[in-house]
């Protein structure tokens, strides 16, 4: 318990401290309705103020002077973001009071201690949220940051579900909401109200978005399964377009006023959601394309194209405001639309700058608005209390919530591969927070057309109260007792926790073989047309190339690589075995000669590693910590215990899920899991490529070899080939493969490689062994050199290992393969120079 | 029984291929699942002649199959299986699984393609995809089994099994320190040093073995494997949800 009293200790000097400041200032100025957030209007009083003290006569040159009227509205503003983040930073100075309680229903409680300190000093509260501050600033970076850092494809695989539950749940939660607190004021529930059906709807209707901001600072301590995460998230963000247009929609109609509200005007009002919602939408495509057209080309300004991010989706969404379209929408898919091309087109460091900027902005402007969120509470002037009212709204909300998901769940599972089942469902349902949206909207409400106006915007206060704080709180527990699928927990042997992380690596794989999303056709088309067009428009030529290209290439090359050493080795070692059979011997020291005279760094590397690695893992390590386990005490076991399950803690390689689907406010960590990637990329092509020539090799039956004769055997190559071009040229017959060969895949342990098992051919057992010893990743120019040569040497060696690092893409690529296709002495003219092996001078060796 | 239809929808599949014009789609669907159960097996062709169709009923009238999965899901898995298969032979071989860009962005996943060959075998044809696949179905806690029904692929020991040998590699029946060596190294990055490993795979066959209070080898057999595994919900991390 103390270690919570210590922070909020601290936390009210140090805003003791802060608050001193603006008050002292509002004091000097008599300003007695100072409003911090209104920058929009700050000239004039400090212009007043700046003549007024003109007035007076100088009399000497002042060495300083007091110029506090002049930066008076901006160090306002900076002053108050200080103290905001401040608290940000109390709050999460102390992980145990976090992991219980949210962090934003801690800032709306440290904006209630900020308030009151205020009201303490003023006996008013001078400071508020304003809509305006609140639409203008504060919300677009929050959703500028959702959408760029959108997980796309999750987002589009459930955006049927997404949209079902954004447009007709939040219709279904308004018009509930409204209808039944007008019949219960019918009834006489909450006493002598004047407020008719359309007020009530219109107050449904600004209530009933479940809010981003709030959704998101909860759901991202909850760790959730992603399809829950994305519905939830992805609906609270684009109903928030929704219900700002029924707002907008509700409010026309007050003001007309009930008689005049007739068929036509309904119908305008459903065309005019339609309009403004898909007009947003559009809008905010409209400018991610030109920016995804402008970042083609702003490569010689590296230094600011981060901030054309941020300049363009502000410009979309006032874009959409001033056309009274959804800006929010539009700002959403602004970011959801340029993502991609941007991230590709642009360099990597502005990528990265963006990726934190746009962070720091959300992330900045999501504690402001809980802070303010939290002082606009402690106001005597705003409340005004019918408990009917506030307490019938909360329990509407909460059970219209859970029935229109559960019916939209209900409606939508009838058609979903995948069902939403009930526990998640449930976690939906409980997730409806509202936020500051709805305040916003709230205060917006013209109090001469509404009388309620404050009771209204004191419910709101209420209900999101109760959402962020109550709801936030209980949402973990409720996870947890409901066992929705979630991050795993504590581990407590080791092998578990290798297996835990083995699980998501597992179920991962499946997924991707089973081909989890489908194949859906539309999706396909839009792929295709992506592809086709948008790509070719919105990349860059050197960009487009780089990027698909890649996989595929190096895929196929290691397949023809492979296969053209196969091709070769086959027919080298059975002609060798043809010819001499006592060349058996031979053979394998000559290949080792020469093995060793042109490559002597890598043979001594080889057997230097080799010998080490079997030592210590036959020998050294076995009995050395055998015996330290035996002998050692239970401390420096636990301690040891300890160490090893950090060091898997540490470096356990992440499941693509705990990265590449999580969109988080706070935090990012691209560039590590790109490494990642690209370090186990690289390794299981090489296993590939090692497996296949191993279990090539080793099975290879060395009676059919010795049979074959040339001929025969060159027929038999054609045969395989005119076979394989059948069927198209990324696969090959394996026809001759064994099973054995499935299970030698390790790359870099060998222990489940049995030397001698299956080998029959000693010629090609070094080689076999010789990739393995240069892991990839460890690989550069100088460990692939030698291995050219050697090829200009040994005509047998297969052309791969020039390729061993995946940068090494050549366009010589395909040389080994015609070789593999087509050997005969007519391919000589076609013949690259240096490093390919030519199959004429199979002579040398026959 | 059981091997003969499966055996004959093989075929069925492989024929397809010649004849692509007349068979567009292949369904089968089990009248009852979860369960495996004596289930009548309803081929639709779109376009096909009775007579094809008389002879799957007639050959599947009571069929038994061990996979749990149901109807739907089984004709999605086919259409998956059908686009692995991109040349239309009617069975994938491993290149069709490296072919899945994801895949070699897995640190296992080349073990998890192992996982799909049986020993001896170079391809894997549909039911025996299906038949891997379903140990990740999702488990109803309510399901009653009787003891004469086959255990169905998804069954926790099952499961275990399957986990166990994407291990044991040479199929030993035991986890021998260079396997689990190599698993560590897949799964840890590069930046774990040699010993560290060691170090760790040391202890981890040491905590198995003590767990199980069993012989002190160097190596974890399935029962240790088992019982350090006991506290993992298996269960629930093993199943995929749309494979239900």
């Amino acid at each position: 318990m103390s270690g919570v009293w210590r922070p909020a200790l601290f936390l009210c000097t140090l805003l003791l401290a802060v608050s001193r400041g603006p008050t002292w200032a509002r004091t000097r100025t008599n300003d007695s309705s100072l409003n911090l957030l209104k920058t929009e209007n700050p000239t004039h009083p400090v212009h007043g103020n700046g003549s007024e003290s003109g007035e007076e006569p100088i009399t000497t040159l002042p060495i300083v002077s007091w110029l506090w009227e002049e930066v008076k509205p901006p160090y306002l503003v900076a002053l108050w973001i200080l103290v905001c983040w401040l608290c940000k930073l109390v709050i999460e100075a102390n992980h145990h009071v976090t992991e219980f309680i949210p962090e934003s229903a801690l800032l709306i409680c440290s904006g209630f201690i900020l308030g009151g300190m205020i009201w303490g000093a003023d006996k008013v509260q001078t400071f508020r949220l304003t809509p305006y501050d609140f639409f203008h600033y504060f919300l677009p970076p929050i959703i500028l940051d959702t959408g760029y850092s959108m997980p796309n494809k999750l987002f589009f695989t459930n955006l049927g579900g997404i949209l079902i539950h954004a447009i007709i749940g939040t219709c279904w939660n308004a018009a509930s909401l409204g209808l039944s607190l007008w019949g219960c004021q019918i009834g006489g529930a909450m006493g002598d109200l004047n407020v008719g059906l359309l007020q009530y709807l219109l107050f449904g209707s600004l209530i009933a978005a479940v809010d981003p901001v709030a959704v998101l600072a909860v759901f991202e301590q909850v760790h959730v399964n992603e399809v829950l995460f994305i519905m939830v998230f992805g609906e609270s963000l684009l109903n928030d377009g929704v219900t700002v247009v029924l707002f907008n929609v509700f409010n026309a109609f007050v003001t007309l006023g009930g008689p005049r509200i007739n068929a036509a005007e309904i119908i305008k009002g459903i065309i005019s959601f339609f309009v403004v919602a898909f007009g947003g939408s559009l809008v905010g495509f409209v400018f991610g394309l030109l920016f995804a057209l402008l970042s083609r080309c702003t490569k010689n300004i590296q230094i600011i194209e981060p901030g054309f991010l941020f300049i363009l989706g502000y410009l979309a969404y006032l874009t959409a405001e001033m056309l009274s379209l959804s800006a929010i929408l539009s700002i959403v898919f602004f970011g959801v639309c340029c993502q991609k091309y941007i991230n590709a087109n642009m360099d990597e460091n502005s990528v990265r700058t963006m990726k934190c900027a746009v962070k720091v902005f959300a992330n900045g402007a999501e504690t402001m608005i809980f802070v303010f969120l939290g002082i606009s509470a402690i106001d005597k002037s705003i409340w005004v209390w019918n408990t009917g009212f506030v307490l019938l709204t909360l329990l509407f909300i909460l059970i219209y919530r859970f029935m229109g998901v559960f019916f939209l769940t209900w409606f939508m599972n009838l058609t979903r591969l995948v069902p939403i089942d009930y526990t998640d469902q449930v976690i939906m349902s409980y997730g409806g927070l509202r936020g500051a949206v709805a305040y916003g909207l709230a205060v917006m409400l013209d109090e001469a057309k509404i009388e309620e106006k404050k009771l209204m915007v004191s419910t709101t206060l209420i209900v999101v109260y109760f959402t962020v704080i109550l709801q936030g709180v209980t949402m973990k527990p409720l996870v947890k007792w409901l066992k929705v699928k979630r991050a795993a927990s504590a581990e407590k042997t080791l092998i578990e926790k290798v297996q835990n992380r083995a699980f998501e690596h597992i179920l991962v794989a499946i997924e991707d073989i089973s081909g989890q999303k489908g194949n859906n056709y539309l999706r396909n088309k839009w792929f295709k047309f992506e592809e086709n067009w948008m790509s070719r428009i919105l990349l860059r030529p050197s960009v487009r190339e780089r990027q698909d290209k890649v996989f595929n290439v190096f895929h196929q090359l290691n397949l023809k690589d492979a296969m053209s050493y196969v091709v070769e080795g086959e027919r080298r070692g059975s002609l060798e075995f043809i010819r001499n059979e006592s060349a058996f011997v031979d053979f394998k020291k000559k290949f080792g000669e020469d093995m060793t005279m042109s490559m002597p760094d890598i043979m001594a590397d080889m057997s230097d590693d080799r010998s080490a690695a079997s030592s210590t893992r036959k020998e050294s390590v076995p009995s050395v910590s055998l015996e330290v386990h035996e002998q050692a005490m239970r401390g420096t076991r636990a301690a040891e215990g300890l160490d090893s399950h950090h060091l898997l803690q540490q470096h356990l390689y992440k499941g693509r899920k705990q990265h590449r689907h999580r969109y988080s406010r706070s935090h990012f960590d691209i560039n590590k899991d790109e490494n990642e990637i690209q370090e186990i990329f690289q390794r299981t092509m090489k296993s590939r490529l090692e497996s296949f020539k191993s279990g090539k090799m080793g099975v290879a039956p060395p009676k059919t070899i010795t049979k074959h004769t040339r001929k025969e055997q060159q027929q038999k190559l054609q045969n395989k080939k005119s076979k394989s071009r059948l069927s198209g040229d990324e696969d090959f017959e394996f026809s001759e493969g064994d099973s054995a060969s499935g299970y030698d895949t390790s790359f870099p342990v060998r222990g489940g490689y049995r030397p001698g098992a299956g080998i029959e051919n000693p010629a090609f057992m070094p080689d076999v062994d010789l990739p393995l010893q240069i892991p990839p990743w460890l690989e550069d120019v100088d460990s692939v050199a030698p291995s050219q040569r050697a090829q200009v040497r040994l005509p047998w060696t297969p052309s791969n290992l020039r390729r061993l690092s995946p940068l090494r893409i050549s366009t010589r690529s395909s040389d080994s393969f015609n070789l593999a296709e087509a050997p005969g002495d007519h391919q000589d003219d076609q013949l690259p120079p240096p490093p390919t092996p030519p199959p004429h001078r199979d002579g040398d060796v026959v | 029984m059981e091997t003969a239809l499966i055996k004959y929808l093989c075929r069925f599949i492989k024929n397809k291929n010649t004849k692509t014009d007349n068979l567009i789609l292949f369904r089968y669907s089990f009248t009852e699942w979860p369960d495996v159960k004596e289930s009548s097996i309803e081929a639709t062709f779109l376009q096909k002649s009775s007579r094809h169709r008389l002879m799957l009923s007639s050959l599947t009238q009571s069929a038994v199959l061990c996979v749990s999965v149901s109807s739907s899901h089984l004709l999605r898995l086919y259409e998956r299986f059908e686009s692995l298969d991109r040349e239309n032979r009617g069975h994938l071989r491993k290149e069709d699984f490296q072919a899945v860009r994801e895949l070699s962005m897995n640190p296992v996943g080349d073990r998890i393609i192992g996982s799909f060959f049986s020993p001896g075998q170079e391809t894997v044809d549909f039911p025996s995809f299906v038949q891997v696949l379903a140990h990740f179905r999702h488990t109803e806690n309510d399901r009653i089994r009787d003891g004469a029904q086959k255990e169905p692929a998804n069954s926790t020991a099952r499961r275990l099994k399957f986990v166990f040998q994407l291990y044991d590699q040479d199929r030993d029946g035991k986890i021998s320190r260079a396997e689990l060596l190599q698993v560590l190294r897949e799964m840890l990055g590069m930046q774990v040093t040699e010993e560290q490993l060691q170090s760790i795979a040391e202890r981890a066959i040491q905590e198995a073995n003590q767990e199980a209070n069993q012989d002190k080898d160097d190596a974890i057999s399935f029962d240790e494997f088992r019982k350090s595994m006991e506290k993992v919900n298996i269960d629930h991390k093993m199943s995929i949800r749309f494979l239900e």
